[in-house]
């Protein structure tokens, strides 16, 4: 009888002791947890801070052997010769770019026009994924179709034309970002209030110039982020020049010519035997700042337009 | 005089109701533009690759001969890649996102993470492969190894599973959560078995759009080093490896037409992945929509 109550009373000290410590135990995870997805957040921080370190350090050492001069303002790039002046992969890309927004500026409105105002809902139903499978096609499928497809059409249209040119490749850059366009700006023009429409309507407007006098000028701050979005991507994408457009750095504004852009000398000067510490290896570097300063500068612009000018209703 | 100018009435609404449709099918014409392309970009594919997609294309390494060559090496590399790149993103990334909404104070210093991702997410994919070259490749010493290429790819598409999931979280309505805390659950165990499990479709369908980009992903892994042609399959996570994209993109630049026939049937295998995994992103995002 007195053993039994011992037990009993041991076996609850236990459960009591076991209570706590499980207790103890979860309020040890309820502080851990917090601590564990900080750290995870930080990580998105710390490749920030290390794409600036990586571009910023390797760019130092390079400055320290070709003059800021001569990076910025000569035009001929030749590094296999010593000849290191950005200028014509700028020009390059800049090229390509330009191609591109001529491109995906009417088509990528065009569609968000339609899209948003004219399409029911059920062709809309239909539409919207096709984009959305275009804008998922990898790049270097793009670049595929550039060499095999558009090019050899481009030179059936162009008596002459090489095989590696920038117009065959900023076409097909423009129509990669059509669908961002296209799916932006639509964004931007549905959010606009039905009532608006309403009232150029009722005043007698037809849809059009309800379209382009009310909505696009109420959604004019999105349609322009997203087409200096739009400009971003041409800028940064690789694989389509780099397949199509040639290596031969060029400063020129002839589209019909072989250039080379930013990326594709990355690509380049990454699978060549460069070798690691050379002063071709740090130029990809100063290359990739030149090019993240240029996309860093876009990005930062479209969301300062969004901000700023954002209509309120 | 009065007829006149309601004749001029006429014609000038005449005008801008023709206008009006005109413009109507030139917009339609324009959006047509994109699937024509896409349309046309498939057929041009399909007719090249086909004659060279068989079992012996899956089953073999690359070869110096079209017509003996084969993608075995690249299918399994970018398995292994995804293999790696998901469990790391994704862990980072739900976490990353958990923390932006459940837990971080609403300051200055959560603001600027929020405005970081975003702007990682508009980091040109290169920029991270020399990222990758500096950190894993060089100062890690990793080399040009499977997990430089892997860690690479997990910090690129980082920032689209980070908003994804912030998205999916943000969905979950406040009473879950509110009753969850009312009935003694404590806000970790809340987030467990509340907030997670009803956020789940919404982060799985982002993250394996994630990883479809991932995997049709090439300027960065060529930065920090996969091979382009390679003998073996990947046994450890310091071996060479090589990736579906990267072998598409050595045989599209090589000079012989008959290596371009070899690229598009990659690409049909690489096009086909792709749809699949879309196509179950799609599935569950239908699937579980609309359950509040």
């Amino acid at each position: 009888m007195r053993s039994s109550t011992t037990q009993q009373l041991t076996s609850t000290q236990t459960i009591i002791r076991k209570n706590k410590e499980k207790k103890n135990f979860r309020r040890t995870t309820e502080k851990m947890i917090p601590v564990f997805l900080f750290i995870c957040a930080a990580i998105s921080v710390l490749t920030t801070v290390g794409i600036f370190f990586t571009l910023l350090k390797e760019s130092i050492t390079f400055f320290a052997e070709v003059s800021f001069a001569e990076f910025f303002l000569t035009t001929h790039w030749s590094p296999w010769t010593g000849d290191f002046g950005v200028l014509s992969l700028i020009a390059g890309t800049l090229l390509v770019t330009f191609i591109a927004i001529c491109v995906a500026l009417p088509l990528g409105l065009a569609s968000a026009v339609y899209l948003s105002e004219y399409a029911s809902a059920s062709v809309r139903k239909v539409i919207k994924p096709i984009l959305e499978v275009l804008a998922g096609v990898p790049t270097v499928v793009y670049g595929f179709f550039a060499l095999t497809f558009v090019t050899p059409v481009l030179q059936s249209l162009i008596p002459g034309l090489t095989v590696f040119n920038a117009l065959s490749a900023g076409i097909v850059v423009g129509i990669m970002i059509v669908p961002m366009i296209a799916s932006l700006s639509e964004d931007a023009m549905s959010a606009v209030p039905n009532a608006l429409r309403e009232g150029a309507l009722a005043m007698g407007a037809t849809k059009f110039e309800t379209t382009f006098k009310v909505v696009i000028p109420a959604a004019l701050s999105g349609i322009v982020a997203s087409v200096v979005l739009g400009v971003s991507r041409a800028i940064g994408e690789t694989m389509i020049v780099a397949i199509a457009a040639g290596a031969t750095p060029n400063f020129t504004i002839n589209p019909l010519e072989s250039i080379q852009t930013l990326t594709s000398f990355i690509v380049q000067g990454a699978t060549g035997d460069t070798s690691y510490g050379s002063t071709i290896y740090y130029s990809i570097y100063a290359v990739g700042m030149t090019l993240f300063v240029f996309t860093f500068a876009m990005n930062l612009l479209s969301q300062f337009i969004v901000r700023k000018f954002r209509e309120g209703y | 005089m009065a007829a006149n100018d309601t004749a001029s009435a006429t014609k000038l609404i005449k005008g801008r109701v023709v206008l009006n449709q005109l413009l109507k099918f030139l917009f339609l014409l324009a959006t047509m533009v994109g699937l024509i392309f896409l349309v046309l970009l498939i057929y041009r594919v399909l007719d090249q690759g086909l004659g060279f997609l068989d079992v012996n294309f899956l089953t073999s390494f690359p070869a110096p001969f079209p017509e003996e060559a084969g993608l075995l090496a690249g299918i399994m590399g970018s398995i292994f890649l995804m293999l790696l790149v998901a469990p790391i993103a994704v862990i980072l990334g739900v976490s990353t996102a958990l923390y932006l909404e459940e837990y971080a104070p609403k300051n200055r210093f959560t603001r600027f993470i929020q405005v970081n991702v975003q702007n990682l997410a508009g980091v040109p994919s290169i920029v991270f492969g020399l990222l990758g070259l500096t950190f894993f490749v060089y100062l890690f010493s990793l080399g040009y190894t499977l997990i430089a290429g892997a860690l690479t790819m997990s910090l690129l598409i980082l920032p689209v599973i980070v908003v994804a999931s912030q998205e999916a979280i943000r969905s979950i309505p406040n009473h879950l959560r509110e009753a969850s805390i009312g009935m003694g659950a404590s806000k970790w165990q809340t987030i467990w078995t509340i907030v997670l499990p009803a956020a789940i479709p919404g982060i799985l369908t982002g993250s394996i759009l994630a990883l479809s980009r991932a995997i049709g992903e090439t300027a960065p892994l060529i930065v920090v080093g996969a091979a382009t042609t390679i003998y073996s399959i990947p046994d450890s996570l310091l071996s060479k490896y090589t990736a579906m994209p990267i072998q598409i993109y050595s045989w599209t630049v090589r000079p012989q037409e008959e290596w371009q026939y070899v690229a598009g049937a990659g690409i049909i295998v690489l096009l086909v992945i792709l749809l699949a995994m879309n196509a179950v992103a799609v599935w569950i995002r239908n699937k579980f929509q609309h359950r509040f």
